[in-house]
C-alpha cells in the first residue's frame, strides 16, 4: 500500500475536495444513514441505555484513572500465561518489534487481523520495506489494501466505496496478490463475498504468523478481546503459529467483569447488532491449540500525551464503535480522508491532536475547528466522551500555542479587537453608531480574512436594520417609563 | 407566580446589532404576559464567539461584563439557545482560567437563572399559550444548542402548536445541524455551505411559507440560503411568532 495520509493539506482545503467528489458524497449519505438509523433501533429497545452509557464511562475511567497498575497486572498475567510483553514508546519501536519476531521466523508475509492501532503505527508500510507482505483480512481493509486506498472510516474503511467499484478493485487488483477474482464476477454482494472469501483463505491457509490488535486487555487475567463480525479475525487468532497483538495501553480494562457493560454497548453502537457476531478471547498460549507463540506489544505512541490532558483524556475512553463517524453531519458530507488520519470524524478530530500535540502542524491544529460543534456525536457515544467540550479545550490550546507569534494571525486581530469592544457596554454602543448600520460592526467579529465573502458567496447577508436594538431601548426610554 | 421577581433580557450581540426586532418581540410578548422586564444596559455579549474560536482569555473581560450586567437578577431570559449554553455551559471554564475565585463564584451563581426564551415561557411562567395569533404554514428547526446542550426538549413546539392560526408542518431531517456553528460557518465556509444546503432542500419539502427557529444566528444562516436560491420562504424568530396577535395583524 503506498497511499498515505502523510502530507495532507489542513481540514478546509481537503474538505472542499471531497465535497466536489460527487461519488463520494452519494456513497457516503447512504451508508451513513443506514448505519445511523440501524444503531437508533437497537439502542432504543433498552430502556437502560443510558444507565449502560454510565457505567461504560466509570468502567473505563476507573482503568484509566489506575493505568500504571493495571499495565503492571496486565503484563504478569500474559506473562504468567505463556505470552511475551513488549512495551513500545512509539510507531517506529513498535513497527521494530513486530519486524523483528516475523523475521526471527523468517516470514515474508503476515496475515492480519483488522486493527486501529496497526494502522495509526503505518506497521503494513513498515514491514513492507523489511520485505514483508501484510496482509489484510477484513473485507473492507482488503478492498482498500487492493485499491491502493486509505481507511475513510474506523469500523467500515471502505465506507466511500459502492459495490460497482469494489467489483472493479477485485477485478484488477486481486490476482497481484494471490487467487484472482472471477471473470465473469458481478456486483452482488454475495458473489463479491465469496470471491474475497476464496481469495483470503490460500492467505489463511498458508500464513505462519498473525497479526492483532485488540478491543479489550483485562488485567486479571490476562486476556486479550478481539470483537469482528466476518470470521476472518478468528482465522488469524487460530490458524498461524504465531501471534503478536498490537494493543494500545488505553485498552486495559482492570477485571472480567468490566468487559459485561462494554461488550453490550460496542455492537449497538458500531454495526447496530444487538450481540456481536465473532468474540475471540485468548490469554497466552494454550499448548497443543492455536498459536504457540504470542507476543504483546504494549503502545504507548501520544497516549500518555493525552491522559495528561485534563479535558482531553476522556477521548481514551474510546471504545472504537464509530457511532459518531455516522451521525456527525461533517463527517456525512466530507468522508474520513479529509482528517488526514486513520481517525477521521469527531473522535479522529480530537484524538488526533490529543496524540500528536498542537502547535506544530497545521494539519492537526485546523482538526479541533471542524466541527459545528452541533453535539450528535457526544449523544450517541456509548462512553459518553464529551467530544464538543474537548474540541473547544483543543482549540484553546491550539490558539495559545500560537500567542507569543511576533506577528498575530488576522483571526487573533479581530478577536482581540472584538473582545475590547464587547467588554464594555459603551464601546459597543459607539461602534454600532461608528458603522452607521449596526450590523456591519458584525463582519469584524467573525474575525477572519475575508470573511464577508466567504459568507456571501453562498448565503445572502439580511440587510442591517438603520437601528440596533440598544438604541431603541434608549430611545423608547423603556427603563424611564417604569416606576 | 412571580412577584417581585426581577427578570432582565439578555438580547444577545447578534440580536442588538441584526436582528433587533427579535429583541423588541420579546419585550411585547413578556410586557403582553405581564412580566416586567428590564434591559440591563452594561450588557453586551456572552463571550462564545471568543470561547468557541479558542480564544479564551479574550473571552474573560466579556464574561465579566456579563456578569456585572446580570448580578442581582432572578431570572435572565434570551432569544438564544446558543447564548443561553455559553452562559450555563461554557461561562465557568472561562471564569477558572482567570484565575478569579470571585468571578467563578459569579458565573455559578447566575448560570442557572439563565434561560432561553422556551423555558422560561413554559418552566417559569407555567404557559404553552401565550395567546398568539398567526395564521401561516410554519416549520420548525429545533437549533443544536436548545436540542442537545440545554434540552429545551418539546417546549417549542408546544408553544407554536397553541398559536391561533399556525399550521405546523413537520421538518425532515430536523436535528440534523444547519451548519451554521459561528466560527465554523466561514473558516469551513464549505462544508457549512454543504449542511446549509441540505436544511434548506429540507425546509422547502415542506411548503412552509415561514421558517421558524430559536437562533436568529442559525436562522441568518438558512435564511442566508433560502434567500439566495429566491425560495419564497422567510425566516422568524421564535418570539416573533409568540408575539404576533390578532389585534396586531
Ligand atoms: S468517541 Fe465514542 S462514539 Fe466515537 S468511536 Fe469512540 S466510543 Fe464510539
Amino acid at each position: 500500500m503506498s497511499a498515505t495520509f502523510v502530507g495532507m493539506p489542513a481540514f478546509p482545503t481537503a474538505a472542499r475536495a471531497a465535497l466536489a467528489d460527487t461519488q463520494l458524497r452519494h456513497n457516503l449519505t447512504h451508508a451513513t444513514h443506514t448505519i445511523r438509523d440501524k444503531r437508533a433501533r437497537v439502542v432504543a429497545e433498552l430502556p437502560e441505555w443510558e444507565e449502560l452509557r454510565t457505567a461504560g464511562a466509570a468502567t473505563k475511567d476507573r482503568a484509566l484513572l489506575t493505568l500504571d497498575e493495571q499495565l503492571v497486572r496486565l503484563e504478569e498475567s500474559l506473562t504468567s500465561r505463556g505470552a511475551v510483553v513488549h512495551w513500545a514508546r512509539d510507531a517506529d519501536e513498535a513497527c521494530r518489534i513486530v519486524a523483528d519476531v516475523a523475521q526471527a521466523h523468517g516470514v515474508d508475509e503476515v496475515v492480519k487481523v483488522k486493527s486501529m492501532a496497526t494502522q495509526e503505527i503505518g506497521l503494513n508500510e513498515a514491514l513492507a520495506a523489511e520485505g514483508i507482505a501484510a496482509w489484510e483480512t477484513d473485507l473492507a481493509e482488503l478492498i482498500v489494501q487492493l485499491g491502493d486506498d486509505l481507511p475513510s472510516h474506523i469500523l467500515v474503511p471502505a465506507i466511500h466505496r459502492n459495490r460497482a467499484e469494489i467489483r472493479e478493485i477485485f477485478r484488477r487488483r486481486m490476482a497481484a496478490s494471490g487467487r484472482p477474482a472471477p471473470d465473469d464476477l458481478t456486483d452482488d454482494p454475495g458473489e463479491l463475498a465469496n470471491a474475497a472469501r476464496l481469495h483470503l483463505r490460500e492467505k489463511f491457509l498458508r500464513a505462519r504468523v498473525g497479526v492483532s490488535g485488540a478491543n479489550f486487555a483485562v488485567a486479571e487475567t490476562g486476556t486479550l478481546v478481539v470483537v469482528e463480525s466476518e470470521g476472518n479475525g478468528r482465522m488469524c487468532l487460530t490458524l498461524p503459529e504465531v501471534l503478536i497483538s498490537v494493543v494500545g495501553i488505553e485498552k486495559v480494562v482492570p477485571t472480567w467483569r468490566d468487559l459485561d457493560v462494554l461488550l453490550r454497548l460496542l455492537p449497538r453502537s458500531s454495526t447496530g447488532e444487538r450481540m456481536n457476531p465473532y468474540t475471540s478471547m485468548w490469554h497466552g498460549v494454550t499448548p497443543g491449540d492455536g498459536p504457540q507463540e504470542v507476543h504483546v506489544v504494549l503502545l504507548d505512541n501520544g497516549r500518555s500525551h493525552a491522559l495528561a490532558d485534563q479535558v482531553g483524556r476522556q477521548a481514551l475512553r474510546c471504545i472504537r464503535c464509530s457511532a459518531c463517524l455516522n451521525v456527525c453531519p461533517v463527517y456525512e458530507r466530507v468522508g474520513g480522508h479529509a482528517y488526514g488520519s486513520v481517525y477521521p470524524g469527531p473522535i479522529g478530530a480530537i484524538l488526533n491532536p490529543l496524540l500528536k500535540g498542537v502547535g506544530s502542524d497545521p494539519q492537526v491544529d485546523s482538526l479541533p475547528y471542524a466541527s459545528s460543534l452541533c453535539g450528535a456525536c457526544y449523544e450517541v457515544c456509548p462512553v459518553k466522551i464529551d467530544i464538543p467540550s474537548v474540541l473547544v479545550d483543543l482549540r484553546a490550546q491550539v490558539v495559545d500555542a500560537h500567542r507569543d507569534r511576533r506577528v498575530p494571525k488576522p483571526e487573533a486581530v479581530s478577536m482581540r479587537a472584538a473582545a475590547w469592544t464587547l467588554s464594555d457596554s459603551r464601546r459597543l454602543a459607539r461602534a454600532e453608531r461608528i458603522s452607521g448600520r449596526a450590523g456591519r460592526w458584525l463582519t469584524r467579529l467573525a474575525g477572519l480574512p475575508g470573511p464577508g465573502r466567504r459568507w456571501t458567496s453562498a448565503r445572502d447577508l439580511p440587510a442591517p436594520p438603520r437601528e440596533s436594538f440598544r438604541a431603541w431601548w434608549l430611545r423608547t426610554r423603556r427603563r424611564g417609563s417604569r416606576s | 407566580m412571580m412577584d417581585g421577581m426581577r427578570v432582565a433580557l439578555m438580547v444577545t450581540c447578534v440580536n442588538d446589532v441584526l436582528f433587533p426586532r427579535t429583541g423588541r418581540a420579546v419585550v411585547d410578548l413578556l410586557t403582553r404576559l405581564g412580566v416586567e422586564v428590564d434591559f440591563p444596559e452594561a450588557q453586551t455579549c456572552c463571550g462564545q464567539p471568543m470561547v468557541n474560536t479558542g480564544y479564551l482569555d479574550e473571552a474573560v473581560p466579556v464574561v465579566r461584563t456579563f456578569v456585572s450586567a446580570f448580578e442581582g437578577y432572578d431570572a435572565v431570559v434570551t432569544p438564544s439557545g446558543s447564548c443561553a449554553g455559553s452562559a450555563r455551559h461554557q461561562h465557568r471554564m472561562v471564569a477558572e482560567r482567570s484565575g478569579d475565585a470571585g468571578l467563578v463564584a459569579a458565573v455559578s451563581e447566575i448560570g442557572p437563572r439563565v434561560y432561553e426564551l422556551s423555558e422560561f415561557l413554559v418552566d417559569v411562567l407555567g404557559l404553552t399559550d401565550v395567546g398568539a395569533y398567526f395564521p401561516h404554514r410554519v416549520t420548525y428547526h429545533p437549533t443544536c444548542h436548545s436540542l442537545r446542550l440545554l434540552g429545551v426538549g418539546d417546549r417549542p413546539r408546544r408553544l407554536l402548536e397553541a398559536v391561533r392560526g399556525l399550521t405546523l408542518v413537520d421538518l425532515p431531517e430536523a436535528e440534523e445541524c444547519c451548519g451554521f456553528g459561528g466560527t465554523f460557518a466561514m473558516k469551513n465556509a464549505d462544508v457549512s455551505v454543504a449542511m446549509g444546503a441540505d436544511k434548506a432542500r429540507h425546509v422547502r419539502e415542506t411548503d412552509a411559507e415561514v421558517l421558524v427557529a430559536g437562533d436568529n444566528s442559525c436562522l441568518m444562516h438558512i435564511g442566508g440560503m433560502l434567500s439566495r436560491q429566491r425560495a419564497g420562504v422567510r425566516v422568524m424568530h421564535l418570539a416573533e411568532v409568540l408575539a404576533s396577535t390578532e389585534a396586531a395583524a
